[in-house]
Order: C-alpha cells, then sequence, then structure tokens
C-alpha cells in the first residue's frame, strides 16, 4: 500500500464568495498528492465541521475576506472539539489582520496564511504539522 | 481499536463510520478485520448507482434523490449514505473531491451521510476501496447507499457490479455520441435520466435511448441487457436454472426519465422507478441472483489481488529484475516467466 494520503477539507466560511484563493490552493494540494474535499462558497460553520466529520480529513483549511473570521472560526473549533476532532490541523487563509492572529492561534488555528504566501509554504506547513 | 472501532460503526456512530471508511481505504491487515466483524451485518441496504457523463449533473441529482428520499411525504423516510467518487490525478496522486458543492442542501441532516472517495488509480470508474466503504455503511444501517461514480462514458461499468440499481444519466446534446456510447454503458442501465431537460434535444435523446431499447427487446434481451454480469453468473452457479430464466425473460425495461435537477423536476418520477426496481428484483428472484454475482465477482477480485501480493511476496527482486530483462531480451515470453513465478 502507499503511504497514506493526507486528506483537506477546503471550506469557505462566511458570506464573501470570492473562491479564487480556495481554489488555487485546494489545486496546489491536488499536486501536492493531497486529496482535497472542496465544498465551496457560503459554508458554516455547522457544514464545516459536518463535512470534516464525515470525510474523516486529516486538515480543515478555511479561506475567509469577509471579516468574520472572529465570529465563525471559533464556532468551528468548539464543534470540531465537540465532534471529538481536535487532532485536526486548521489552517486559515484569506484576509486576517495581524492583531488577530493570537486569538486564533490560541483557540487552535495553527497557520494562518495571509495574500502572497506561497503554495509551497503552505503544502510545507501542512505535511509538516499534520497528526 | 477495531472492536471499538466496528462497534461504532454497528451503533451508527458517524465518527467511526468515517473513521472505518478511512481504514477500508488504506487496506491492511486491520480493514480486512474490521470487513471481517462487519460482513455478517451487511446486505440490508439498497445499494443505488449513479453514473453518467462528466458535467451530466450526477452529483446535483443524487442531491435532489436524497432531498426527496428524505422528506417524501409517504412516511418511510429512509436513511441515506452518499458515496461520490472523484478521479485521482495520474501525475501526483492528489485528487479535488468536488461533489458536495451540489449536495449544500442535505448537510444538517442527521440521516444523510456524504461520503467523498478518490478513485486512486481504478478504472472502472470507482476506487478499488469503493465496495468496501459501501459495505460499512451498509452495516452501519443507511436504508439507501447512493454511489455516485467518476464522469464516466463508455467502459466504466464496475457501478453494475457494486450497485443493485444502476441509474444512468445523460444530457441532450450529444448526439451521434448517444450512439457511439451505446456498446459501453447504457447497457448497465436500470433505469434512464435524461438529465438537464429543459435543453433543447432532450426529446431526442429519450427517442434514441427508446429506440436502442427496442432493439434489444426480443429473445437476446435478458442475456444482452446485463450480458457481462450474466456470463460471470454462468461460470459461478453453472447453467442458470430454467425458473429463474422464465422470471428474467419477464425482462425490466429500463424507464427513462426526463429531469432537471437543478430545478427537482422529474426527481419524484425517478426516485419511484428506483424503487419499484427494487420491488422488481425482490420479486422476480433477481435480487438474489445479483448478489450472488456480486459475492462471485467480489472472490475472483480478491483472488486476483492476492495471488498476485503472494507472487510477489515470495519472489525476491533480484529474480523479478532477470525475468524481466529476459523479457525484454526475448529470452523469454511473459507468460512462461509468470507461468515460473506462479509455480515457485
Amino acid at each position: 500500500m502507499a503511504d497514506k494520503k493526507i486528506r483537506v477539507l477546503v471550506a469557505k466560511p462566511g458570506l464573501d464568495g470570492h473562491d479564487r484563493g480556495a481554489k488555487v490552493i485546494a489545486r496546489a494540494l491536488r499536486d501536492a498528492g493531497m486529496e482535497v474535499v472542496y465544498t465551496g462558497i457560503r459554508q458554516t460553520p455547522e457544514m464545516i465541521a459536518e463535512a470534516a466529520l464525515q470525510e474523516d480529513v486529516d486538515v480543515v483549511g478555511m479561506s475567509i475576506l469577509s471579516g468574520a473570521h472572529m465570529a465563525l472560526f471559533p464556532r468551528v473549533m468548539d464543534l470540531l472539539r465537540e465532534y471529538d476532532m481536535d487532532d485536526v490541523l486548521v489552517v486559515a487563509g484569506g484576509i486576517i489582520p495581524d492583531e488577530d492572529v493570537p486569538a486564533l492561534n490560541e483557540m487552535g488555528v495553527k497557520g494562518i496564511f495571509g495574500p502572497g504566501t506561497s503554495t509551497d509554504e503552505i503544502v510545507r506547513f501542512i505535511r509538516e504539522n499534520v497528526r | 481499536m477495531s472492536d471499538e472501532l466496528v462497534e461504532g460503526v454497528l451503533a451508527g456512530r458517524r465518527r467511526a463510520i468515517a473513521r472505518a471508511i478511512s481504514l477500508v481505504e488504506d487496506g491492511g491487515v486491520e480493514a480486512r478485520a474490521v470487513l471481517a466483524t462487519l460482513h455478517p451485518h451487511t446486505g440490508r441496504a439498497h445499494i443505488v448507482g449513479v453514473t453518467g457523463p462528466p458535467g451530466s449533473g450526477k452529483s446535483t441529482l443524487v442531491n435532489a434523490l436524497a432531498l426527496h428520499f428524505r422528506q417524501a411525504t409517504d412516511g418511510r423516510h429512509p436513511t441515506v449514505a452518499i458515496v461520490a467518487v472523484d478521479p485521482t490525478s495520474p501525475f501526483s496522486g492528489g485528487a479535488i473531491l468536488g461533489d458536495r458543492i451540489r449536495m449544500r442542501d442535505l448537510a444538517g441532516d442527521r440521516g444523510i451521510f456524504i461520503r467523498s472517495m478518490a478513485s486512486r488509480g481504478n478504472l472502472g470508474g470507482l476506487a478499488w476501496a469503493t465496495a468496501d466503504a459501501v459495505k460499512v455503511l451498509d452495516a452501519a444501517g443507511y436504508d439507501l447507499v447512493i454511489v455516485e461514480t467518476v464522469g464516466a462514458g463508455q467502459a466504466e461499468v464496475d457501478i453494475a457490479r457494486t450497485a443493485h440499481t444502476t441509474v444512468v444519466v445523460e444530457v441532450p446534446g450529444l448526439g451521434d455520441d448517444v450512439q457511439a456510447i451505446k456498446a459501453g454503458i447504457l447497457e448497465i442501465a436500470d433505469i434512464f435520466a435524461v438529465n438537464k431537460a429543459d435543453l433543447e434535444g432532450a426529446d431526442h435523446a429519450v427517442m434514441a435511448l427508446r429506440m436502442m431499447l427496442d432493439l434489444n427487446a426480443g429473445g437476446a434481451h435478458t442475456v444482452m441487457h446485463h450480458g457481462r454480469l450474466m456470463e460471470v453468473a454462468t461460470q459461478a452457479t453453472g447453467k442458470p436454472s430454467d425458473s429463474a430464466q422464465g422470471k428474467k425473460a419477464e425482462g425490466w425495461r429500463p424507464p427513462i426519465h426526463k429531469t432537471v435537477a437543478t430545478r427537482r423536476e422529474g426527481i419524484v418520477e425517478l426516485a419511484e422507478a428506483i424503487l419499484a426496481h427494487r420491488v422488481y428484483l425482490e420479486t422476480t428472484g433477481d435480487l438474489a441472483w445479483r448478489q450472488r454475482e456480486r459475492a462471485a465477482a467480489e472472490l475472483e477480485t480478491i483472488i486476483q489481488q492476492e495471488s498476485l501480493r503472494t507472487v510477489l511476496a515470495r519472489t525476491d527482486q533480484a529474480t523479478l529484475k532477470s525475468l524481466v530483462d529476459r523479457i525484454v531480451q526475448r529470452e523469454m515470453d511473459p507468460y512462461t516467466a509468470a507461468q515460473r513465478l506462479l509455480d515457485s
């Protein structure tokens, strides 16, 4: 058997419809040999956590540009804990102000990647930090 | 670990179900142990395959069907599990599994479980592990398991060996392609859905399918209809009994339904056809026949994989390499080389 595939959920929580970034990431992860479950835009925290549970992913990646991250991410983290999935690596991208980063790290969002991050860096971070 | 997992699956716990599917996808000793323990608990679910060309609307149709079954007013409300297969990149080994995008209406319903699956190099329209994932979901108690294949054109007919009822999705405007694919995927259909039926050419597509079915009618119909499966049957069970033949001869003519999945049009009729096909399978004994077929085909596949594994395990790399060298040098043919390894 080949070594275990890394399964990643890529989701866009919140109401902004700008999914170009999420798609670029999904594609880059695919090219890095990962299996990417892509859920598309306008996902609620409940939808994201449920998909992560059913798909048994190793990584949850969320992209958000609307500014609602401080409202939505904590809810996703709570639900993942509730589902006994606290070993899942959670990463985020989009527009996230620097001052919010410590609080997000604190609640368990391990990697935060803003505009201009190279996809190689994200792939490397996932490989190094996945359970 | 695996006892706890099996217990969780049988109790219908979603985390356990999800983990068990990952386990069978990756294969190995523990996966087999889990499948062995689950096996006696399988065989209850009705398995529906949905296949058709890329972009024909399979995911949207599955979404609409699942929604219909869950919301139908007939009081049945079967629980529904969905396995959606998308292709693995032959270059990177990665995959984008996008079928959930079209299934967002199903979120929040605890009676629905959706799992995306990468084909991982298998070419028949499913992944190697799809049938095993279906078993996990069957054992977990889902009444209906819908399997959506990779976008399929001609030869991806594995689904017919996994599903009780195969829905082949067509779309208008394929024109001559409808003729071209006659020899493959159309033969495995128990039900046709002509999706995107609001587009021009829908009636033409229906007519082309109807004509094909008319050509199939007559004495050879039952043999040709599931030709591929039938062959396996005769090998595995000997000559099918006359009564079974007689029952099959009454025949199921695949109905053709026009649908517009995005607007949920034609879904009620399609769902009814699926239920009617189940009744047909049960009343004619065709269900038992198909289950035997499946078991035989599955056994054959496992024997193939296992003998390959066994032979490779006991053959050292040097021997293998020298045999390959001799084949390339034209000193030995590959059949003789293979026989030598099998006999060793």
